[in-house]
């Protein structure tokens, strides 16, 4: 077991490291380096100018010099400064990676409550009226455009029906919690209605497997009720393939919390991210960027070990 | 099968963008300020967008912008998941091994901020002409392959279990014996063999690069201005919201009408063809 997370953590940190190379290289061919910024509107910079101050800022080495200082930073815990923010990059980041996380997680659990529940429901009679609607509705979900969902939801609940707030995370003057929970009713909303959808589908096609199988017959001979047989006998087994599906997904979250954060104007990592690299703050979106695929990283590695620890045939 | 009809009603509708324009005589580029927002009329059928462009005609051309990527993005990103598969479960072991970690290590990646950093990328540093890196082309090209480059995992990983499956066949082993190369034995026998669930996972995968494709559009990364695309027509829609809303409405409809309709396709196409998994 420990071997087994040793390894997994090692290849987790190469996976991060060659990212990094790559991200950098990447991020160092978006147009507006630092050097074009400071001589944007500067009448005096001449090209000779403009090579001694690359010169200066060390711009013109090559890639991987460039990249050795850079992780060398990284390493101390230097992340740099982020030009938009004027500030460090990790005190900027910090906070918005917990605003992040907030709306991550609760439209984690809200969408797996509500699979399960609309999973479990719909396998109980395939074919029925309750399995065409809801699976009908799983369809629906996973094939919205997110931001467009986002729009709507505006619409219709903010502009149309003025009950919910379209933007922003808390009405200035009131931190209380019912005011942030309203803001954060539509972006979790938003942001749990895709994955709903897929682990809906996932659940149902899981259960139904399992129902049909044979130590489920057993059960209901032997006299169990049929709550129990569903909830306790079928639904523990149906949960091993439906766990990694779900612990996988909780890096594509990500992605869907950066377009959530732009439409409802968020103050989160996703839209910082987003900021960063429309506004060309390098620090800022290289280092974002890592964090996000470091948090993606720790959530494959979560379902691997998830995984191992539910199935017991499987020996870690 | 309705979702079969659905496409195919798609289709007519925005291959039908140039013949509408010339019977409406309009020209979906022209900007008109002075009639923004105008709504449904004779001469406009679904009225005039933020430009004074006639929406329905933008929405037809969108369309066909849309569904080209997102037919190209999957066309190029299965062909190297394809590839990458067949081999990697082919010679398996060492090749296989390294394959595989790469293939997972791109699976770990968070899709949304990369695709946009590769698309915020600035082609004449990498040694284009200024000329090409901003034509319509070059975006048109860049999107298609950036969505191609992140989503080929999904059909790697298909391609390769079937392909290991199928190598210790009969028949392919006496391929293998009667001394068939590699390559003729990938295309003649294992190919073919890998087509159902290759076809059911190409259908699903569409949809999922049309999404990319809006969503990408939408942030200002892909298709950019006037080219229209169903993604950046929303781009300017949260100040439509308060001013015409049907506009923010439209070009979202028809995203979600298709990548439903293919996500059916997709679905009864795997009922079709594997008898065993459940209705």
């Amino acid at each position: 077991m420990t071997r087994f997370i040793l390894a997994r953590c090692g290849q987790a940190a190469l996976v991060l490291l060659v990212m990094s190379f790559v991200i950098y290289s990447l991020i160092g061919l978006m147009p507006g380096d630092p050097i074009d910024v400071m001589i944007a509107s500067n009448p005096g910079a001449t090209p000779e100018v403009v090579a001694h101050l690359r010169a200066i800022y060390g711009l013109d080495q090559p890639i991987l010099l460039r990249y050795a200082h850079w992780l060398a930073a990284a390493l101390r815990g230097d992340f740099g400064y982020s030009r938009t923010h004027a500030q460090p990059v990790l005190t900027v980041l910090l906070p918005a990676l917990l605003q992040t996380c907030k709306l991550m997680l609760t439209s984690f659990v809200v969408s797996v409550v509500l699979a399960f529940a609309l999973g479990v429901w719909a396998s109980l009679k395939p074919g029925g009226i309750a399995d065409s609607a809801i699976s009908l509705f799983a369809f629906a979900g996973i094939s919205v455009p997110v931001f467009w969902l986002a729009l709507v939801l505006i619409l219709v609940f903010a502009v149309t029906l003025h009950v919910l707030p379209a933007s922003g995370i808390g009405t200035v003057g009131d931190d209380g919690v019912t005011d942030q929970v309203r803001h954060l009713i539509l972006p979790v909303t938003t942001l749990a209605l895709a994955n709903i959808g897929s682990f809906t589908r996932f659940i149902r096609a899981a259960m139904i497997e399992t129902l049909r199988m044979d130590h489920i017959r057993t059960a209901r001979a032997k006299g169990a009720g049929e709550r129990r047989v569903v909830l306790v006998h079928a639904l523990r087994n149906a949960m091993i393939p439906v766990v990694t599906v779900i612990a996988l997904s909780f890096g594509g979250l990500f992605s869907g919390a950066l377009i959530t954060e732009t439409m409802f104007a968020q103050p989160g990592m996703g839209k910082m991210i987003y900021d960063a690299i429309l506004g060309n703050d390098f620090n800022l979106a290289l280092t974002g960027l890592l964090f996000a695929t470091l948090v993606t990283l720790l959530a494959n590695l979560a379902a691997d070990l998830a995984y191992g620890w539910l199935d017991p045939r499987i020996a870690l | 099968m309705g979702s079969l009809v659905v496409l195919l009603l798609l289709v007519l509708f925005v291959a039908s963008a140039a013949p509408v324009a010339w019977w409406l005589s309009v020209d979906p580029y022209e900007t008109d300020l002075l009639s923004q927002y105008a709504p449904p009329s004779a001469a406009h059928p679904l009225g005039t967008d933020d430009a004074g462009r006639d929406e329905l005609v933008r929405l037809m051309l969108g369309g066909q912008i849309s569904l080209l990527v997102g037919v190209l993005a999957t066309a190029v990103g299965s062909v190297i998941g394809l590839t990458v598969g067949v081999i990697s479960g082919y010679f398996g072991r060492r090749l296989d091994a390294v394959l595989m970690r790469f293939t997972d290590g791109m699976i770990a990646l968070p899709l949304l901020p990369l695709l946009i950093v590769l698309g915020a990328l600035d082609l004449t540093k990498l040694g284009f002409s200024g000329e090409f890196a901003h034509s319509a082309a070059a975006g048109f090209w860049r999107v298609v392959i950036i969505v191609a480059l992140v989503d080929w995992t999904g059909i790697a990983r298909l391609t390769r279990a079937a392909t290991l499956a199928l190598k210790d066949r009969d028949y392919v082993r006496s391929a293998r014996a009667s001394g068939g190369r590699p390559g003729y034995i990938m295309t003649a026998h294992v190919l073919p063999n890998v087509a159902t669930p290759l076809i059911v996972a190409v259908t699903l995968t569409v949809g999922r690069v049309i999404l990319f494709e809006s969503v990408l559009s939408f942030l200002g990364f892909g298709i950019v201005a006037p080219t229209p695309s169903w993604g950046n027509m929303l781009n300017n829609a949260q100040e439509l919201v308060t001013t015409a809303p049907a506009l923010a409405i439209y070009p979202g409809l028809l995203i979600f009408i298709t990548v439903i309709a293919v996500n059916f396709l997709g679905d009864g196409l795997q009922h079709a063809f594997d008898p065993r998994s459940e209705r």
